[in-house]
């Protein structure tokens, strides 16, 4: 069942509808409530590979639907330390619960001060309200 | 809702996964009232009807429906359609939406004398009910597969055609326009789900029905697609010498059906490393793993083929399978290529 449209107070956004929840140097990415509604169900991710090192603003993986394929785009630079596992076999996680079980990967952040250039939630639904 | 050979269409109603599981273990409906109805009557209507289109109509009676393609002088795939055999002067024909102006100029400008054309396709809907469950919800009795009749169903008059695209018996019904909307009302009060176009194509695709302007084109002909049944080859009709010359030297190239060894979904376009092309790709909602069909070399084109696809710089494996790929009456075996 998909979840209800709302954007949690306590993360940041990126304008290609991107979430992060900063825990210390690192944080976690994930597709916001938006993200997930224009692409339809969710049936496939395209992790990175664990190490790797991703750039903000560059694509870190994929996730498709039935219909579209989407880039997923990086908010902040680092170094992937996990990915979610679950995702990978029930991507419908997505849909179903995207701030929490639908999380994508987490990062070690290289360059904390990036997130200076992040929207906060305010931000990023007017963002999403103008369309 | 997205525009749609000039009709705005829904891709989805709630959900694309959820409306094609429902046609697959029960019943959905769909309005493909964009598709091009058309009247074709007169003393010649077999004679001209027979030389333009690949089938032979005396396969079929009246009361019969039959697949055709329509070829051009290369055997290339002008449209594909299916047409209603009414009696011997008299025929209902079905095009695709997207092919429908170029169809009827094209019959135009090939039929000679004693035949007439109406097109009736915007005093015509379609609305197709399909799934095990489908005649059932109806009320109607099982019939031949490709029969067709005149009924009344919940008070509108139709055409009742036991034809469909998702590979599921069921039934389209052709009926003028301002009984549809009461029409479509009364068969999802009956129980049956409403569908988009998103599970159309996901159903016709696992079905290996193909779909033209991808699978078939003008580029295309059918006997490398694999459509040789709808083609009498022993009667004259346009492009036939070629398509006999295909036949007698084997096609060099098929089109198959394959189901990714590996996550990813395939998608219309992607290269079949190195001499092949996908046409159609999705996600199967039945099978949970991409799926698709394409051209390859002949020798590359029996079920248990392996194939590499370029998913976007990923070289993926994808096994070729036997067609369909999945219904509700053929279960997908991962080793269907022995059995």
């Amino acid at each position: 069942m998909a979840a209800a449209e709302n954007y949690p107070a306590d993360l940041k956004y990126h304008r290609e509808h991107d979430w992060v929840r900063i825990e210390g140097g690192e944080a976690v990415f994930g597709i916001t409530w938006k993200a997930q509604d224009m692409l339809g169900e969710i049936v496939f991710f395209q992790p990175p590979q664990m190490g790797v090192a991703i750039a903000k603003d560059g694509s870190y993986g994929e996730v498709e639907s039935v219909k579209a394929v989407s880039d997923l785009v990086a908010p902040l630079s680092g170094t992937v330390v996990a990915v979610n596992e679950t995702v990978q076999t029930e991507p419908e996680k997505v849909n179903d619960d995207p701030y929490g079980e639908g999380w994508l990967v987490r990062v070690q952040l290289s360059d904390p001060t990036e997130v200076d250039a992040l929207l906060d939630a305010e931000a990023y639904k007017q963002l999403v309200a103008e369309g | 809702m997205v525009p749609f050979a000039g009709f705005e269409m829904p891709v989805l109603y709630e959900s694309v996964i959820a409306e094609h599981r429902a046609v697959r273990s029960d019943s959905g409906v769909f309005d493909v009232s964009h598709m091009g109805v058309l009247e074709i009557d007169g003393p010649e209507a077999h004679r001209e009807l027979q030389r333009l289109l690949s089938n032979d109509l005396d396969r079929i009676a009246a009361g019969g429906a039959q697949y055709e393609l329509m070829t051009n002088e290369q055997g290339g795939i002008v449209d594909d359609l299916i047409v209603y055999r009414r009696a011997e002067s008299s025929y209902l024909v079905v095009v695709n939406a997207a092919n429908h102006k170029t169809d009827v100029s094209w019959l135009k400008e090939h039929f000679s004398s004693g035949v007439e054309l109406r097109d009736l396709s915007d005093e015509r809907a379609m609305i197709a009910v399909q799934g095990p469950r489908a005649l059932e919800r109806l009320g109607l009795e099982p019939a031949a597969s490709f029969s067709f009749a005149e009924i009344d169903l919940f008070g509108v008059p139709c055409t009742c055609a036991r034809t469909g695209y998702t590979g599921e018996r069921g039934c389209e019904l052709i009926c003028a326009v301002e009984h549809a909307a009461s029409l479509w009302d009364s068969i999802v009060a009956a129980g049956v789900v409403p569908c988009g176009l998103g599970a159309r194509d996901t159903l016709r695709l696992e079905a290996c029905l193909p779909l033209h302007g991808q699978d078939i084109t003008p580029e295309t002909d059918p006997i490398s697609a694999g459509l040789g049944w709808a083609c009498a080859l022993e009667k004259e009709f346009t492009g036939v010498e070629r398509l006999r010359e295909i036949r007698d030297a084997s096609p060099a190239t098929r089109l198959v059906a394959f189901v990714m060894d590996e996550p990813g979904i395939p998608r219309q376009g992607m290269p079949i490393v190195p001499d092949g092309r996908v046409t159609s790709g999705t996600h199967s909602p039945m099978l949970d793993k991409g799926i698709g069909m394409g051209y390859v070399p002949a020798r590359k084109s029996e079920p248990w083929s392996m194939l590499t696809i370029d998913v976007r710089g990923r070289p993926l494996w994808a096994k070729v399978v036997a067609k369909p790929i999945v219904t509700s009456s053929k279960k997908y075996k991962e080793r269907q290529g022995e059995g």
